[in-house]
């Protein structure tokens, strides 16, 4: 890949490594007793923390794993650079568009 | 068949082939070139490979020797047989000549595209520089600058075999090196060789070229030192 | 002459290659997940009902050993990343084996931490 995307791919995994360290963290807990809505939207609904965490955590996500996708695409598929560069933003688009309705949904509805 | 038989067997042809299957008796004191060598004088004078120095010095006489790049004249034919039965190809990720030999050019072009020359700006005028072996930057290119480019690394890395253009493990050790010399006068031109898409930033830390080296270098220590630096100057802005 | 006796990829049978397919797999994986999971959480737009029913869904066995196999490949990708990011932003160190071992280890500690949990135990 270039620097560019390399640079990328690392800064956003530095940045994702805590903010994964504290979702499994919150999903073990949750996940004792069941899951059930109520306890999430309890935690998340009108929070300002949580939504920053999980809007930082979208964007953060759909950078990592476009360009992680992309380097599976060229290395494993042999597919061409344009093809994966085509993939890797339409991932991304659709992981931020979806992440942050996700987020929305939990957070301000 | 005796156990004092190996049973060999052989890529014969070029990109297009087919194995071939001989018996070559085995002796206390053998090597996989040993072996070769024997085949073609006694059993079959077409055989083309490629030897030098036969003293593990020189690298020419790289092959794949069960599934793994190795100098054959370095390698006993006890360590790598399996059941008695040994299979010989050519280098793996470069074009084959003929049977086991390889065309070694895509590597050095490789080289070069990864700027592992010295580019120094002193003349025969000027003082000598001193550079102290302990210091870091000294010692960290010291640590790469052994490789005799024999291609066993660049043979068992898997990106070279997947991304045609990855510069490959022993390019940019090379360039590691250069960049430490203190007396090379474009540091920046060595990062901005190796920031392109082949460059080391497709490196996945497989560490096969690690595990091969037989001259036990480390290409994937010197290729995280290149993505160290090159995050850096990509920060700042030198490389964009 | 047969050749089954090894495998053609040879050169790749060590740790730090197992480790490279575990970490690409479960990112695959993981990329592949995000927008069921951001589909799911999404039907809070709909009320806290809608979503209750996909988590009810989710209660089943098989949905269940998903969700462990899910959060597994999540935790192995994360130790396996931190893993690479030690390897290239710190100075070599020759433990590497050992913290392929280690990562690895915590990875499933944490994938079975949360299997216990979501079981009951």
């Amino acid at each position: 890949m270039t620097l560019r995307a390399y640079v990328l791919q690392r800064l956003s995994a530095a940045l994702m490594a805590p903010l994964v360290i504290v979702h499994i963290v919150v999903m073990i807990i949750a996940v004792q007793g069941g899951l059930s809505a109520a306890e999430i939207l309890g935690r998340t609904q009108g929070s300002w923390l949580w939504g920053g965490f999980y809007s930082l955590f979208v964007i953060a996500a759909a950078i990592h794993a476009s360009v992680g996708v992309a380097n599976v695409i060229e290395e494993w598929l042999g597919w061409s650079r344009a093809a994966a560069v085509g993939i890797a933003h339409t991932l991304a688009l659709v992981i931020l568009v979806l992440g942050l309705r996700a987020v929305y949904a939990v957070v301000v509805v | 068949m005796p156990a004092s038989m190996l049973k060999v067997q052989i890529w014969r042809g070029e990109a297009q082939g087919e194995f071939r299957d001989y018996e070559v008796p085995r002796q206390d004191s053998q090597t996989i070139l040993d072996v070769v060598t024997y085949i073609q004088r006694k059993l079959d004078p077409t055989l083309s490979y490629r030897f030098a120095c036969r003293v593990g010095m020189c690298g020419s006489c790289a092959m794949t020797v069960n599934g793994r790049p190795r100098w054959t004249c370095r390698t006993h034919i006890s360590r790598v047989l399996e059941d008695g039965f040994v299979r010989i190809e050519p280098l793996r990720n470069l074009p084959i000549i003929k049977d086991l030999a390889t065309d070694l050019v895509p590597f050095f072009e490789k080289w070069q595209g990864a700027r592992g020359r010295f580019e120094g700006s002193r003349t025969r005028d000027d003082d000598f520089s001193t550079v102290l072996p302990s210091e870091p930057r000294r010692a960290a290119a010291s640590a790469a600058i052994e490789c005799i480019n024999c291609a066993v690394c660049y043979s068992a890395c898997d990106v070279v075999n997947w991304r045609e253009e990855y510069l490959g493990p022993a390019a940019l050790n090379r360039a590691w090196a250069a960049y430490n010399d203190e007396r090379d006068n474009n540091p920046l031109g060595v990062l901005k060789a190796v920031a392109a898409g082949g460059g080391c930033g497709s490196c996945h830390a497989h560490q096969s070229c690690v595990e091969h080296c037989p001259v036990e270098l480390n290409p994937t220590e010197s290729i995280a030192g290149l993505k160290r630096v090159s995050l850096q100057a990509w920060l700042k802005g030198d490389l964009r | 002459m047969s050749a089954t006796i090894f495998q053609r990829a040879a050169h790749r049978s060590h740790p730090a290659y197992w480790a490279f397919v575990v970490h690409r797999v479960s990112g695959v994986a993981l990329a592949l997940f995000l927008p069921l999971h951001f589909l799911t959480l999404g039907l809070a737009l709909n009320g806290a009902a809608a979503l209750d029913g996909a988590l009810a869904w989710t209660s089943q066995p098989l949905v269940k050993l998903g969700e462990w196999l899910v959060v597994s490949a999540l935790a192995l990708h994360m130790m396996g990343g931190l893993r690479l990011l030690f390897v290239e932003l710190l100075a070599w160190s020759d433990q590497q084996r050992n913290w392929i071992a280690v990562t690895s280890g915590i990875g499933i500690a944490v994938g079975l931490l949360f299997a216990f949990n979501a079981l009951g135990m």
